[in-house]
């Protein structure tokens, strides 16, 4: 289908962008489209604006600042995947941002616009919350900063207001040495994933786990930390009984019910696959110290 | 209505474009470039992949009035192309295509893998090729061809 009409605003810099959503009711930002322009097109959404922020060019950067990556809003998901920076400090997010739609939609799609959509399956809301990271929103009062847990406030629901705009998305990298996991099921390479896992694993120098950060996509209205897992790890040597263990707790999940996926299924996939991705994490961190 | 000036198939354009006129349309129904195929307009099927500043993206969920200042590449404006000229062949040889409503698409995306990746594997090469569905062959006929076009090119890189 064709989408509803609507008119269409470019601003050059963030300050212009505030002013016009400022100035229009009922607007919607639209960053690299590859979720909002199918919805449109669906009529799942009717802005009467759009205000494109495809000119701001000072929001599309990769660059490290103090202990953490600043990645702009407007950072496109291929520069993501293609990022020496990426794949050295943040490697858990440089593979799991292959499974991100597909070639055409990673060289469109950025980093905020799926942050903002925060599909409850969405591998970069998955790497945001695994990560723990921290969202940089401009509004008209100024700058903020927001935890990705008080970020993802609902399904499909950001804690942004209307006329606020997410800037920039902090990651804080994990310890040279420490491992990583990433898998999920999909019906297809590409499609939105049923359930996506994501672990990170630093281990002391004696094996036991200094600490575990365990996360899941597809499982609730919005991506989980497993707490409860990531303490039964902490300071204990990892082997396969004591993952399925810290993972039993996965099953616990209330899934949404879909047309495609029942909630059993869910439910059984989650503690699989976050044995998985914790087993891959901890082998990782032990070839790298031996 | 909005004007845009970008450049299409090495050719500049100008014209003035309502703004919820995707890439693919204008294309289509402005400047005539039929190539371009439109299946699901939703950003799921891949026949209306074009190149816009070099790289693969899904013309549909792509307003042509974002596309203001960008260089974009038809199947059209490939038509001398080295690769594209090396898959077409292939793509027949290998029976790559049947009714044929996918294969603009995936000339475009075969083309980003064989210059882009010179040495992918089958399983790189079906996972670059994920985002363009085919109804008809289930794509063994078309990995084929990308995987025949990219031994041609190595053994010409090889020769003395």
């Amino acid at each position: 289908m064709k989408p509803p009409p609507f008119q269409y605003h470019r601003p050059q810099s963030v300050a212009d962008a505030l002013r016009c959503l400022a100035d229009h009711e009922n607007a919607r930002v639209l960053a690299g489209g590859q979720s909002l322009m199918p919805m449109l097109n669906l009529r799942i959404a009717y802005p009467d604006h759009l205000v494109d922020l495809g000119s701001i060019a000072d929001l599309a950067y990769i660059r490290e600042d103090g202990d953490e990556i600043a990645i702009g809003a407007m950072t496109a998901q291929r520069t993501i995947e293609f990022s020496g920076l990426v794949a050295r400090r943040l490697p858990l997010m440089a593979e799991a941002i292959l499974s991100v739609g597909h070639r055409q939609t990673r060289n469109r799609g950025t980093i905020g616009g799926s942050l903002c959509h925060l599909d409850p399956s969405a591998e970069l809301a998955l790497m945001a919350t695994v990560y723990g990271a921290t969202i940089v929103i401009a509004g008209p009062g100024g700058d903020r900063r927001l935890a990705m847990h008080e970020f993802a406030a609902g399904y499909m629901s950001p804690a942004i207001e209307t006329g606020e705009i997410v800037t920039e998305v902090r990651f804080e990298p994990w310890a040279p040495g420490h491992g990583w996991g990433f898998t999920e099921i999909a019906r297809r390479r590409g499609d939105f994933a049923i359930v996506a896992a994501a672990a990170l694993v630093e281990l002391e120098g004696d094996g036991r786990i200094r600490r575990a950060a365990l996360a899941l996509g597809g499982v609730a209205p919005v991506p989980l930390r497993v707490a409860a897992a990531e303490e039964a790890l902490a300071g204990r040597i990892a082997d396969d009984a004591l993952l399925a263990r810290a993972t039993a707790a996965c099953a616990d999940v209330e899934p949404l019910e879909d047309a495609h996926v029942a909630p059993w299924y869910r439910r059984r996939l989650a503690p699989r696959l976050a044995q998985r991705v914790l087993a891959d994490a901890c082998r990782r961190a032990r070839e790298t110290r031996a | 209505m909005k004007p845009i000036r970008l450049t299409v198939n090495g050719k500049p354009v100008s014209a003035v474009v309502e703004p919820r006129q995707h890439l693919g349309d204008f294309l289509r129904e402005h400047l005539l470039l039929t190539a371009t195929h439109l299946g699901c307009e939703q950003g799921v099927c891949g026949a209306c992949t074009v190149l816009v500043d070099g790289v693969p993206v899904r013309s549909c969920i792509v307003y042509a009035v974002a596309c203001d200042g960008a260089d974009v590449r038809t199947l059209e404006g490939l038509e001398e192309d080295e690769v594209v000229t090396q898959l077409r062949a292939a793509m027949s040889r290998h029976h790559g295509l049947q009714c044929g409503f996918c294969t603009p698409g995936m000339m475009m995306t075969a083309r980003d893998i064989v210059t882009r990746l010179p040495d992918a594997d089958e399983k790189r090469v079906r996972e670059e090729l994920s985002g363009n569905l085919c109804r008809c062959t289930g794509y063994v006929g078309i990995v084929d061809a990308i995987r025949d076009v990219q031994e041609q090119r190595k053994s010409r890189r090889g020769a003395p």
